[in-house]
């Protein structure tokens, strides 16, 4: 078969708990938290005052001052994340006609942090509505517009083929990196950036989820705050962080002998239409989501060895993905391994789907399933198998990795091992 | 909520599939015209809809210019619970789904929910609305924050109220680039409907831009226009250009399989969408090597994708940015590709301002309506064209035999993207529609 497959051959992450793809790795592996009580603001006042912040120092991750000062924290992320993974993939980007490169990135929230910070200089701590425009900060408007985020890592790539921003809230990571495959599988572009970043912990976002108590009001005991499907879970961590991918045509990649990760083998999106941020319980719209990406992988269900969940740490999205599970994988469910990584990360908005992609293609690489931290009391009413506390080692081949966000929005994403029976011309 | 669903269906291929994308719901919400009727007849009168700012007090404020959409801020006919929850960029969204939805005789209840995508282009999200929470927070404190901040101010609000509120369950996305975003949104409805996908696909953008802060941060791009004389502030290929005029609205249409729009009785398409092309320019102080600009490929790539050569193209919607160098750079293309003024090229944009992910949905459903109607919407009277343009740049309207058009736009950053619409011929179940050319 000629189709044209996209594979995973360079991954870069900035993470919470350490910067770059092995930091991340073991602190997955290792069943560790990164959560803590937010540095970023004076958090007191807000009902959430925790976070997974990543410890990130742009000098040391080699932007000059003049990019520090252009780009949002989230594009520096996405930057530094994309530097990272073409060093990884050992792809000569300059080999590659320019026009052949695109960008796939995704933001739920963009430059918020930039925005917010401008705003309370402009309107004198939110004391006036004409705000002050006489002298505006020369790169206001690159935070306006989150599409500066994939500019700037056009420019790190030196890409001039498509370029784009997805912004679908918590699934933009996911559907980011399904839109970079297609670049690859319609033939529109060779090598792709495909990832996502997002740097949500300003004041305001923090507050908006206050407002709707999505966040947990954990405080005293930030390190086990983010408890997905635990019984004793009270609302998600906010995270920050990036992860971007490189990726290329199968036959292309392993004519160089590029060492390939995995394979995206198939993927889907499909939306509620039923609220901007509940789920119902029967996750009927996540389950379509699953059948169509494994129909697009070809797979049958019981070949997944990993399924990667939302995992967020509410109990409205704990119900609704494991029935969404169950009534996907039937009888396989109860034997393949759940976890979250957000139990370690938090949730990055937009950011973590492609975080949590670069989980799984290690996941592959390493033959190892990350665990679920902080479940100690997993919530009967699921009773999957949601890896406690530690990594397990796993023959790991095909993975699943699901996403659900505000706007009703559901992704589903099948990852393999390399498949030698496919992709060659 | 308590449906229970028949078994969902993964097996989106339908056999009256044909493989051509068109177009056959529109709708236009813009400054001088609100509704596709009534924006039509602007542009045919060529009836600016640029002006002073009203919706603030903006004394001393450096934009002087603007394209409002004409209303209160919250827009007329959005239902009041939702309209509390949501921005004025989303609400417009709404009304003009309603009336491409109606243009388009589609009952979203009547097909398979997951038949149903919603795909959207948004430049800066919720503009008015994130201005007043993050006022609320800085003046007041965190728990002044109303709960709806946390689903009005994301890029992602729009398509994720059109989805709930139609029901459609299909491949949903949001998409930025600028004022190139609304290309790419199109193309990706384009490819999820030629991919069997999803059967529909709602898609295009709106923006709303104008609030104190949302202003001030486009003044920091050095592109708007610091005229006060609403004739005269955005010219765009006019020796006297001195950047463009921001405004809102834009537009949704609605984008099925041709063989599927017939088989449901849909209404005669308005045309096809033949092709899309997206390149990015070079890094800034990079000088571009030997070949063709990163633009021209753009446009030879979507020209390319529809299979048609640039003889073919009857008429070119130009981004016409209003920015000197970047007006040369696109009269330039367009003269590389269609030979110098070999093609007539029109920017109705320069009535009613730059819509951002508004502006190339509207450029496309004009495109469609000069298909339907064979008449080139004039760009604005005030422009005079600059020598150094090579264009064939249309005055007043100008009658034609039109097949096929094509739209250019650019995003901020080195965003490029080119769209070809070609018209569908009528059949015998279509009746052909009186036309407004006067």
């Amino acid at each position: 078969m000629n189709q044209r497959r996209a594979v995973v051959t360079g991954i870069g992450v900035v993470a919470p708990g350490g910067v770059g793809t092995k930091a991340f790795w073991k602190l997955l592996t290792d069943g560790r938290t990164a959560t803590r009580a937010i540095s970023h603001f004076d958090a007191s006042g807000f009902r959430s005052r925790i976070a997974a912040e990543a410890d990130f120092n742009p000098a040391a991750c080699g932007l000059t001052a003049e990019e520090t000062v252009r780009m949002d924290r989230a594009a520096q992320f996405a930057v530094v994340a994309a530097r990272e993974a073409l060093a990884d993939s050992g792809a000569a980007p300059e080999e590659v006609p320019a026009h052949r490169i695109g960008v796939s990135v995704g933001t739920a929230v963009g430059c918020t942090v930039t925005l917010e910070q401008q705003y309370t200089q402009v309107s004198d701590n939110g004391s006036r509505w004409v705000v002050d425009a006489a002298d505006p900060f020369p790169h206001l408007y690159r935070a306006l517009v989150p599409s500066a985020i994939g500019a700037e890592v056009a420019w790190a790539a030196g890409a001039q083929g498509p370029v784009r921003t997805v912004s679908t809230g918590c699934t933009s990571g996911l559907d980011a990196v399904a839109q970079g495959a297609q670049y690859i599988e319609d033939g529109t572009a060779d090598l792709v950036l495909a990832g996502a970043t997002d740097a949500p912990i300003s004041p305001i976002t923090v507050a908006c989820f206050d407002a709707i108590k999505a966040t947990s009001p954990n405080n005293d005991d930030p390190a086990h705050a983010s408890r997905p499907f635990d019984r004793d879970r009270d609302g998600f961590v906010l995270g920050e962080g990036c992860a971007v991918l490189i990726l290329e045509e199968a036959g292309a990649a392993r004519r160089r002998g590029a060492r390939i990760y995995c394979e995206i083998a198939g993927y889907a999106q499909r939306s509620n239409a039923f609220h901007m941020t509940g789920l119902r319980p029967d996750g009927l719209e996540l389950a379509e989501a699953i059948r169509v990406a494994l129909d697009r992988a070809r797979l049958p269900v019981d070949s997944v060895d990993y399924v990667n969940a939302h995992g967020s740490g509410t109990r409205q999205n704990d119900r609704h993905e494991t029935a969404a599970f169950k009534a996907t994988l039937g009888e396989h469910a109860y034997r393949v391994p759940v976890s979250s990584i957000k139990s370690m990360v938090g949730h990055s908005l937009g950011a973590i789907g492609a975080i949590e992609v670069a989980a799984c293609a290690l996941a592959i690489e390493m033959d190892t399933v990350p665990p679920t931290a902080n479940l100690h009391t997993p919530d009967p009413e699921l009773g999957l198998d949601y890896v406690p506390l530690e990594a397990r080692e796993y023959p790991v081949d095909t993975v699943l990795s699901v996403g659900s966000g505000f706007g009703g929005f559901q992704t589903a994403m099948v990852l393999t091992a390399p498949r030698p029976e496919v992709g060659h011309d | 909520m308590t449906d229970t669903q028949a078994a969902p269906t993964a097996v989106p291929a339908a056999s009256a599939a044909t493989g051509v994308a068109v177009v056959t719901g529109v709708s236009a919400l813009a400054p001088g015209g609100i509704g596709t009727a009534d924006f039509w007849d602007a542009l045919l009168e060529a009836r600016s809809g640029l002006g002073a700012v009203t919706r603030f007090a903006a004394d001393g404020f450096p934009v002087r210019v603007v394209g409002e959409v004409a209303g209160p801020e919250t827009v007329p006919g959005v239902d009041p619970r939702l309209a509390v929850q949501t921005d004025r960029w989303s609400q417009l969204a709404m009304v003009a789904t309603d009336e491409a939805l109606h243009d388009a005789a589609l009952d979203p209840a009547a097909l398979p929910p997951y038949d149903l995508g919603v795909i959207t282009a948004s430049s800066s999200g919720g503009n008015a609305f994130g201005q007043r929470e993050i006022e609320a927070l800085w003046s007041k404190g965190p728990r002044y924050v109303g709960p709806y901040q946390s689903i009005a101010w994301f890029y992602a609000a729009t398509t994720g109220q059109l989805s709930i509120r139609h029901g459609m369950k299909g491949p949903c996305g949001v998409l930025v680039a600028e004022q190139a975003g609304g290309l790419d949104a199109i193309g990706q409805a384009r490819r999820t409907v030629l991919r069997g996908d999803a059967r529909v696909v709602l898609t295009g953008g709106t923006e709303a831009p104008l609030s104190p802060y949302a202003l001030t941060c486009q003044l920091a791009s050095g592109l708007l226009s610091p005229g006060a004389d609403p004739q005269r502030a955005y010219l765009p290929f006019d020796e006297a250009a001195t950047g463009h005029v921001p405004g809102e609205g834009g537009a949704l249409l609605l984008v099925e399989d041709a063989g599927q729009a017939a088989a449901r009785g849909a209404p005669r398409p308005y045309g096809e969408i033949a092709g899309y092309a997206a390149t990015f320019d070079p890094p800034p102080g990079v000088r571009p090597g030997g070949g063709p600009t990163a633009l021209r490929r753009a446009v030879e790539g979507a020209l390319a994708d529809a299979g048609a050569t640039p003889g073919e193209v009857d008429v070119v919607f130009a981004d016409a940015a209003g920015s000197p160098d970047l007006d040369r750079a696109e009269s330039a293309c367009l003269a590389e590709v269609f030979g110098p003024r070999g093609v007539p090229v029109t920017a109705p944009k320069s009535l009613y301002g730059r819509l951002y992910a508004g502006g190339a949905p509207l450029d496309v459903v004009t495109a469609l309506l000069a298909l339907r109607h064979q008449v080139i919407p004039p760009t604005s009277p005030y422009v005079t064209r600059a020598a150094a343009h090579p264009i064939d740049l249309v005055g007043r309207a100008r009658p034609a035999r039109l097949r096929t058009a094509l739209v250019v736009a650019r995003g901020y950053g080195g965003f490029n993207g080119a769209m070809v619409l070609r018209s569908t011929p009528p059949t015998d179940s279509h009746r052909i529609p009186k036309g407004r050319v006067r």
